[in-house]
């Protein structure tokens, strides 16, 4: 079992609902439990439907199960799929030693797009972030995966991304391994290890 | 899904709580399971149906709680473990079952499993049903946590069939819906068999058969408190597990907790480097409380804080048991929520309980640097809200559409009463605000059997009345035959999108396969209208032309109750089914004129299907082609048919 830096660690997997957020947390969870850790995974939501805020919750420990949500300004790691979701989760639970992945890719709610709500500008949005993480990686996730021949390969990314980053006590080889028992066709499977290790690429120290 | 029956005694698993609840039933050898969909609960039939009949086990979504509940009492008397499963408020549909069964008693070991949702999460409202066990006499069990939810699924079996009665296992969003790490159990090889055997003897004509017939049930009563009696003695002897204490001999103040309130208490404790100085009862059988250990503990401490979810259940029954608890010098200080240290609505977590217990304690904690943590929670004001929307393609979206359209035609100040599922967002903004009520299941035709009938108070406004497909089956039966009995004036509308989709599209009466993948003989809806000698209606509400024609002609009848039926299915269905979209959307720039077109935006601005985007730099709507669903319901919005929709 890897050294946990802080026991319980806690993660943040934060984004909009139909983004695959659950998903994403679900794997990291299954990882962490192969590689020996109690893992606890629980979700925050505004409407639990698509287009809502939603934010996973990981809590990590060597040797015990936390609660499912964590507690305000205790995260130590926060995976943003999306901009203002996760200023929006960092609003409650990051501090100054948070670190943080986001996925610059805005996702419009239809009261902004219908006029009735403005989205924050971009730019301001990511400078608020980097000034309150320790640490702040733009990882261009959905762009990539459009380069890779479908957006869905975003999450894939961010997984690997945050892989690359050495945060979480989790090896390449279980999330390998979850993903080969997941993608039964063995193109998709190819497919999304390409996605991983170029999502590990993005953010692994050279 | 997880297959939830591997024989891997002590492996341990990722589980959803609802999982290893399914996981738990399986290691007690339950064979029969019966429910309704619903949060927090919908994934347990669905997980145990899925490996249901290699493990010889029978499950099925029955049409109502009420219904669940007697058929899994069924199996009970016939000596089969059983199950029933309720989501937030299932309960309440079958209490009066349950006042009777627990009379008349059970036989093989039968489980209710209610999920509570503190908070509420995502329920219409928040209900403590563990007031449902002290009511009806039944024993009740909490689980913190997956691993508890999983152990106290199986022995609730052994303390149902050892006391007579039903066993409760209550469980909350926050267990059912989290996902963590669960050590798997033995899986039993004990034959089921089934057969009615009574023992019916003239000299106890109670003993021994279920009824709760007048005269009969003397001895029903005494009898029922007899085997909760019982339960005592059961609780005594609870796995060690599930009942504790942690903390010093003689605490400053003693926390009293149970279910995930107990997770939230441990942390917060950690938290404040207090665990030497305050201590945990954590409790897992609730009611009947272990009495010698509460007592036990209220001796070692003045002062007592109750830390639970909702309603104040250990508060009053722990103060009512330390009525009689001989104090000695000690005077028990008791705080919860009759002293304000705790709230009785919402959830709780940790930061609440770290300051109940410091407001008791004393001293302080900042969760973050506070120069820091008053910026970004400024800045993350700007997030912008995410509303309550339908999906695109969602059939109810052009159905609302329509019903303003027409009321407004109408013009007799018309409204519709919605109902628990997708539609609910009818009475918001995702469905132009037409909803006026929602309740429990079923009530909006209830609700409508009342205005339908003040035509002697000068009552003329037209009513439209809406039920889903499964709500349909579930409790609109007895509405719609009052209404129609008795005459009642409105239109009875059943959103037909053949699936119960708001939890997780589970399969209906209406359907024609079961949970267990079987064929079933569907129930046309149209044809139970019919037979009470309502006037039917079919409508597809993508044809909103057609649509609006039918309900401006509904509108104009006042012959009692009408039926109309939306038929449409689920976009999310279909899309799994069909695997791609029906038309390829786009706008044609020519004729998108934007502002200077004097619609003042109607698509993006009043229709606002999420898959409709606004292109600011050049003043025109346009498609996201991501988001939409291309059900081609736009281009019949748009005045100038500059949305164009082309076949896929």
């Amino acid at each position: 079992m890897k050294a946990l830096p802080k026991d319980p660690l806690n993660i943040l997997v934060a984004g909009v609902g139909g983004q695959g957020n659950v998903m994403l947390a679900q794997i990291m969870g299954q990882a962490l439990v192969m590689e020996g850790f109690f893992a606890v995974v629980g979700d925050t939501f505004g409407a639990a439907q698509r287009g809502g805020s939603v934010a996973s919750h990981i809590r990590i420990s060597k040797d015990t199960e936390y609660s499912s949500i964590v507690p305000k300004g205790q995260a130590d790691f926060i995976l943003g799929m999306e901009p203002s979701e996760t200023l929006r989760v960092m609003g409650v639970y990051a501090n100054p030693n948070t670190q943080v992945i986001v996925n610059p890719r805005v996702v419009l709610p239809p009261t902004v797009i219908s006029g009735a709500d403005t989205y924050p500008d971009i730019d301001e949005v990511l400078a608020a972030i980097e000034r309150h993480s320790s640490r702040l990686w733009i990882v261009h996730a959905t762009e990539q995966a459009m380069n890779l021949g479908n957006r869905l390969y975003a999450n894939t990314i961010l997984m690997g991304a945050t892989l690359g980053t050495g945060i979480l006590p989790i090896g390449r080889d279980s999330v390998v391994e979850i993903y080969k028992e997941r993608f039964a066709d063995p193109k998709l499977y190819r497919a999304n290890i390409e996605a991983l290790d170029l999502g590990i690429s993005l953010t692994r120290e050279a | 899904m997880t297959d939830i029956d591997i024989h891997a005694p002590g492996r341990v698993e990722l589980l959803l709580g609802n999982e290893a609840i399914a996981r738990g039933a399986l290691e007690a050898g339950v064979g029969f399971i019966s429910g309704y969909p619903g949060t927090p609960s919908s994934e347990i039939i669905p997980t145990i149906a899925e490996i249901a009949k290699r493990n010889n086990i029978y499950a099925e979504w029955a049409a109502n709680e009420k219904v669940a509940m007697e058929a899994a009492a069924g199996a009970s008397f016939a000596g089969i473990r059983s199950m029933a499963v309720m989501k937030q408020n299932g309960i309440n549909v079958a209490l009066d079952f349950i006042g009777n069964l627990q009379m008349t008693g059970i036989k093989a070991g039968m489980v209710v499993l209610v999920a509570d949702d503190p908070g509420p999460l995502s329920s219409s409202n928040e209900e403590d049903t563990r007031i449902v066990a002290k009511w009806m006499d039944f024993p009740l069990l909490e689980p913190c946590c997956a691993q508890e939810a999983k152990d106290m699924t199986k022995w609730a079996f052994e303390v149902s069939e050892q006391c007579g009665l039903i066993c409760m296992v209550r469980t909350v969003s926050r267990i059912g819906h989290t996902r963590a790490n669960v050590k798997l159990g033995e899986l039993p090889e004990a034959e089921k068999k089934a057969y009615y055997k009574d023992t019916w003897n003239m000299y106890h004509p109670t003993k021994g058969i279920h009824c709760t017939v007048g005269g009969f049930d003397a001895g029903l009563h005494p009898g029922k408190i007899k085997k909760f009696a019982t339960v005592k003695d059961l609780f005594v002897k609870a796995p060690q597990e599930f009942n504790w204490y942690t903390g010093p001999d003689e605490p400053e103040l003693l926390i009293i907790t149970s279910g995930v309130a107990y997770t939230y208490s441990k942390e917060a404790l950690k938290m404040l480097k207090l665990e030497d100085k305050v201590g945990i009862l954590k409790l897992g059988t609730t009611w009947p409380l272990p009495e010698e250990m509460v007592e036990k503990n209220l001796r070692n401490t003045d002062k007592i804080l109750f830390v639970e979810e909702l309603e104040p259940f250990l508060e009053r029954n722990v103060m009512e048991l330390a009525a009689n608890v001989p104090s000695g010098t000690r005077h028990s200080n008791f705080h919860g929520m009759r002293s304000g240290h705790m709230r009785g609505y919402g959830d709780v977590n940790v930061d609440l309980v770290i300051d109940a217990v410091l407001k008791i304690v004393g001293g302080t904690y900042e969760p973050r640097d506070m120069t820091y943590g008053s910026e970004i929670e400024k800045l993350a004001k700007a997030a912008p809200v995410r509303p309550w929307e339908l999906c695109p393609g969602c059939p109810y979206r052009p159905f609302f559409w329509t019903v303003k359209t027409a009321l407004q035609i109408d013009g007799r100040d018309g409204f519709s009463l919605v109902d628990v599922g997708c539609y609910t967002l009818g009475a918001f903004n995702a469905g132009y605000w037409q909803g006026r009520t929602t309740h429990a299941m079923g009530s909006s035709l209830g609700v409508a059997c009342g205005l339908g009938k003040l035509q002697q108070f000068g009552f003329s406004q037209p009513i439209l009345a809406m039920v889903g497909d499964s709500t349909f089956f579930h409790a609109s039966i007895p509405a719609l035959v009052s209404g129609t009995w008795n005459n009642a004036n409105f239109i009875a509308v059943v959103m037909d999108n053949s699936a119960t989709a708001m939890t997780g599209h589970q399969p209906h009466p209406g359907l024609s396969t079961t949970v267990m993948g079987d064929t079933a003989r569907a129930i046309s809806i149209e044809a139970v209208c019919r037979s009470m000698g309502c006037r039917v209606e079919v409508c597809d509400p993508f044809d909103m032309e057609a649509t609006k024609n039918i309900i401006l002609d509904l509108l104009s009848d006042d012959s009692g109750v009408k039926v109309l039926i939306v038929r449409r299915l689920c976009e999310l269905v279909r899309a799994r089914i069909e695997k791609k979209p029906p038309f390829k959307m786009h706008v044609d720039p020519e004729k998108c004129i934007g502002e200077d077109c004097g619609c003042a935006r109607l698509c993006t601005r009043v229709f606002h299907c999420p898959g409709l985007m606004w292109d600011e730099k050049a003043g025109k709507a346009m498609i996201d082609e991501v988001m939409c669903a291309g059900c081609g319901v736009c281009a019949d919005i748009c005045p100038k048919g500059a949305i164009i929709k082309e076949a896929a």
